[in-house]
């Protein structure tokens, strides 16, 4: 029942008097109305802008927010109206819901707000009026596109992470040329090939001199075993692709029923049939037709460009249009066909001979061509030629542009999808700069913290007051969090640079070393890193790294557990690199946890006696702060 | 110049272009339904003439295009006020406050201020999805209608509702009898009666328990007919429709449900 009708229901109790008289049995009892209150005004206070309503009229629908006991969280006791801190301007059509029963959706709000504001006010969008149902889902299938599109991408180059087989990796070197050298080798080659069959297949034909006899011949026949090897080459080319392409496919049945391999199968069969049935009079007529499919191979190129796939796609897609075309062309013709063959009867010598051969005429009259072979010759039939060509223009323009816009909106979609692509490498850079940003300001407030504890502890408090900056409240609590999390997980963030050097020398140090075979999964997982990294390219320390390496770096730690017997001195950075295969032994006689902070280097004179040589190859060091030798917690910092 | 078929066929069809032509500019009128006046002509001239060009299509639909859609636009345009709320407060029993509450709500479904037949069809019909409640409107409409002018304004509705739910009882079972009495003579037939009792019953619709009969309303009519008409000359007169009613307990208890609907 719609809510508008409530109002109605009153009447319609009244009007149930009609009943009564003949009804022969009592009437149940009505239902009473409890505490019944006058109907109030409610204000609804959204972001300042104060809308007021009866209270019966939300309560129309009371299993949304307003309508239900959920609007008494946001009442607000001073003033005495509900606060909602949304935007007033959707509001405005929310409320207009509760009073008219029909949901509208404004044109000019973006489809992702106005759907976060239904969510929260507890509407279904189904309820949206026809009014403004088909431009809603319209906007929100463009929106979903955009966004698949936007996932997609990202999945690609999340994906390039864990290991795929062979196969996996021939068939994503077919589909994306750009992925390897390699794939990009065999796309220019298959192009190139293609290019020279279609070039053979034409200079074929082309009469290239004179034989002695004065006979013209077709280049093809005066060079053919030339064109025979070329031909050949293309061919193999042509097969070992569609055969690797056809092992490398993940399900065979759907690539052997794909549109393109079935252009490769017809584009290399004339050959292969070639070769079987060699001199056979009979069938060489077919033979002939059979090359004529070699001119297929020309549509290998729509793997090579985008263009040829939109329009294909196109095409595709105005499959109704072009039929209607097609259709509504046939009909005329064939009513013009017999109209200008029986207007033309009577005329002598007159080339419409028979229907069929009118419909020849018809064709080339209405598609405006007029080539003139056939004329109409009688007064009646120039009348109705006449009107044939003009109704010839009007059947031809009304589809097209139909045809014309959906081509111009697919293509359109398709920059649109390179260009965000495009903006998209910029707006990551940019957001990867805003989350190190974040995080550096972490690393460095702590460096400020342990500074100022270290400060503590040698006596000198003059430092104090500049350290602790004017960092908001927020940031402190962000900060404790991340601290808190850094203590429970024992490891501590690092910045990039850092963790890069670690890395490279760690795995300088232990080549000489021996490894124990149990090694810890955190050395491995160093190890690891930087020999998958060494092996892609080679960076330098202060290159940036994509934001999911920086993710898997700060996954590894820096923690060595050490459970040695030496004093804590000895926990420099080298025995660190060099030591933690010993020091991950389970029984540990000592239980020292060292926390190794690797930060930017700090001016050295700050760093305590304690430490020793740091290794001259890397600028960083971590040094150690001795505290009470009876606390077994050492904490490694930098300075 | 001997025409031969074809080229009498090929000559009539420029003909009749020709003159499709020459309509469209104003030039040639063949036929008119309704004799333009004189002066009507050039403007129309003028306004035809104008709507060949793109350009300037009139934003407006000319005054002088299919009056089938102006007479609709014009109903849906007028707009019909109530009287003042203390008139109504006067000539009905309800308060000021239960006035504005109900006009609130006429207003909202009805907003030129007076229901069509259509109209009121289709807002009963919400009340009852599962069977068809349009002849028992049309019924009702008729009974608040009571000027007969093929709409209801405020004023009736509201009015009818103040019998119904402030009236005595003997006021309400004059309405019911009203409501029956379909060509207002003053007594029920027993086709009348037929043609309500169906109404109810097609307002039920087709799934109900026990399933519906062909024979349930004329067995009902029977049944009213035995009950009401006291005399049995066949028809119900509004004595005899009061009297019987104030004897049956269950009618006089179902008339006081109405006390509490507003």
């Amino acid at each position: 029942m719609a809510a508008g009708v409530a109002a109605w229901l009153p009447f319609a109790r009244a009007a149930a008097i009609g009943w009564m008289p003949v009804a022969n049995c009592p009437m149940p009892l009505a239902p009473t109305e409890k505490n019944k209150r006058q109907d109030e005004l409610i204000i609804l206070n959204v972001s300042g802008r104060r809308f007021q309503t009866w209270r019966t009229t939300l309560e129309r629908y009371p299993d949304t927010l307003l309508g239900s006991t959920e609007k008494e969280f946001f009442f607000n006791e001073d003033t005495k109206e509900y606060f909602f801190d949304r935007d007033p301007e959707v509001f405005r059509c929310i409320l207009n819901f509760y009073r008219t029963g029909k949901l509208h959706y404004p044109r000019y709000e973006c489809i992702s707000a106005y759907d976060e504001e239904l969510a929260f006010y507890g509407i279904l969008p189904e309820i949206i009026g026809d009014c403004c149902y088909e431009e809603y889902k319209d906007r929100k299938r463009e929106n979903a596109e955009r966004l698949m599109d936007d996932n997609d991408s990202e999945n690609n180059q999340e994906g390039s992470m864990p290991s795929l087989s062979f196969r996996q990796t021939m068939w994503r070197a077919f589909e994306n040329p750009h992925t390897s050298t390699l794939a990009l080798v065999f796309y220019y080659v298959t192009g190139f090939f293609i290019a020279v069959s279609v070039i053979t297949n034409v200079v074929e034909t082309v009469p290239c001199g004179t034989v002695p006899g004065n006979k013209e011949l077709p280049c093809g026949e005066r060079y053919a075993v030339a064109f025979f090897c070329l031909d050949t080459a293309c061919v193999m080319i042509f097969t070992v692709e569609y055969l690797l392409r056809l092992f490398a496919a993940p399900s065979r049945y759907r690539f052997i029923r794909s549109v393109m391999s079935i252009i490769d199968v017809v584009a290399i069969m004339p050959y292969y049939i070639g070769l079987v049935m060699t001199n056979n009079e009979d069938v060489s007529g077919a033979f002939v037709t059979l090359r004529v499919f070699r001119v297929f191979r020309i549509f290998k190129f729509s793997r090579h460009s985008q263009g040829l796939r939109i329009l294909g796609y196109t095409l595709k897609s105005c499959a109704s249009e072009l039929g209607f075309l097609l259709f509504s062309l046939t009909m005329a013709i064939i009513i013009f066909a017999t109209v200008m063959f029986y207007a033309e009867k009577g005329s002598s010598a007159s080339k419409f001979t028979s229907i069929p051969a009118s419909f020849w005429y018809t064709i080339v009259t209405m598609t405006t061509l007029g080539y003139g072979d056939m004329v109409p010759k009688t007064i009646a039939g120039k009348i109705f030629g006449s009107i044939c060509s003009l109704s010839g223009v009007l059947v031809i323009a009304l589809p097209v542009p139909v045809i014309v816009s959906n081509f111009s909106r697919i293509y359109h979609q398709n920059q649109r999808a390179d260009k965000r692509r495009a903006q998209k490498k910029a707006r990551l850079a940019r957001i990867r700069v805003a989350k190190t940003g974040s995080s550096n300001a972490y690393l460095h407030s702590k460096r400020n913290g342990l500074l100022n504890e270290a400060l503590e502890l040698t006596g000198s408090t003059e430092d104090e007051q500049h350290m602790t900056k004017g960092t908001s409240l927020i940031e402190s609590q962000h900060h404790h969090l991340l601290h808190c999390l850094e203590k429970t997980t024992n490891h501590e963030f690092i910045d990039e640079q850092l963790f890069e050097q670690n890395c490279m020398e760690s795995s300088m140090q232990n080549y000489p070393s021996s490894r124990s075979p149990s090694l810890s999964s955190h050395h491995g997982l160093t190890t690891s890193c930087c020999s998958r990294r060494n092996k892609k390219t080679t960076h330098l320390p202060n290159s940036s790294v994509p934001a999911t390496r920086l993710r898997s770096m700060q996954e590894l730690s820096t923690i060595h557990i050490q459970c040695s017997e030496q004093p804590s001195l000895t926990t420099s950075r080298s025995s660190l690199n060099m030591k933690s295969d010993d020091g991950l032994r389970p029984n540990c006689k000592t239980a020292q946890i060292t926390t190794a902070i690797i930060s930017i280097p700090t001016p050295p004179a700050l760093t305590p006696e304690g430490e020793s040589h740091p290794p001259p190859s890397s600028p960083s060091h971590s040094t150690n702060i001795p505290t009470t030798a009876t606390t077994n917690i050492v904490k490694v910092s930098a300075l | 110049m001997n025409l031969e078929g074809l080229e009498m066929i090929a000559v009539l069809v420029v003909l009749v272009l020709f003159v499709k032509v020459l309509e469209q500019f104003g030039l040639f009128e063949p036929v008119s339904l309704e004799g333009n006046p004189p002066g009507q002509t050039k403007k129309a001239l003028k306004q035809r003439f104008l709507k060949l060009l793109p350009c300037c299509r009139p934003k407006s639909i000319p005054s002088l295009s299919e009056n089938s859609v102006e007479d609709e636009f014009e109903l849906s345009t007028v707009c019909h006020r109530p009287e003042g709320l203390e008139q109504l407060q006067e000539q009905t029993k309800f308060t000021r406050k239960e006035l504005q509450v109900l006009y609130r709500g006429f207003k909202n479904e009805c907003p030129s201020g007076i229901v069509n037949e259509e109209n009121f069809k289709q807002i009963y019909s919400q009340f009852f999805p599962q069977g068809d409640s349009s002849t028992y409107a049309t019924f009702l409409f008729n009974a608040f209608d009571t000027d007969h002018d093929g709409s209801v304004s405020f004023e009736d509705f509201v009015s009818g509702l103040s019998i119904i739910l402030r009236g005595t009882i003997d006021d309400r079972l004059n309405w019911a009898f009203n409501l029956y009495d379909l060509n207002k003579d003053g007594c029920i037939t027993k086709e009348e009666m037929l043609d309500i009792m169906k109404s109810i019953y097609d307002m039920m619709g087709k799934y109900t328990y026990p399933a519906m009969r062909e024979e349930a309303p004329r067995e009902h009519v029977e049944n009213f007919f035995q009950k009401m008409d006291r005399n049995k000359d066949g028809v119900v007169t509004i004595e005899e429709f009061l009297e019987s009613c104030q004897k049956d307990e269950n009618i006089m208890r179902s008339m006081q449900l109405f006390d509490n609907v507003i």
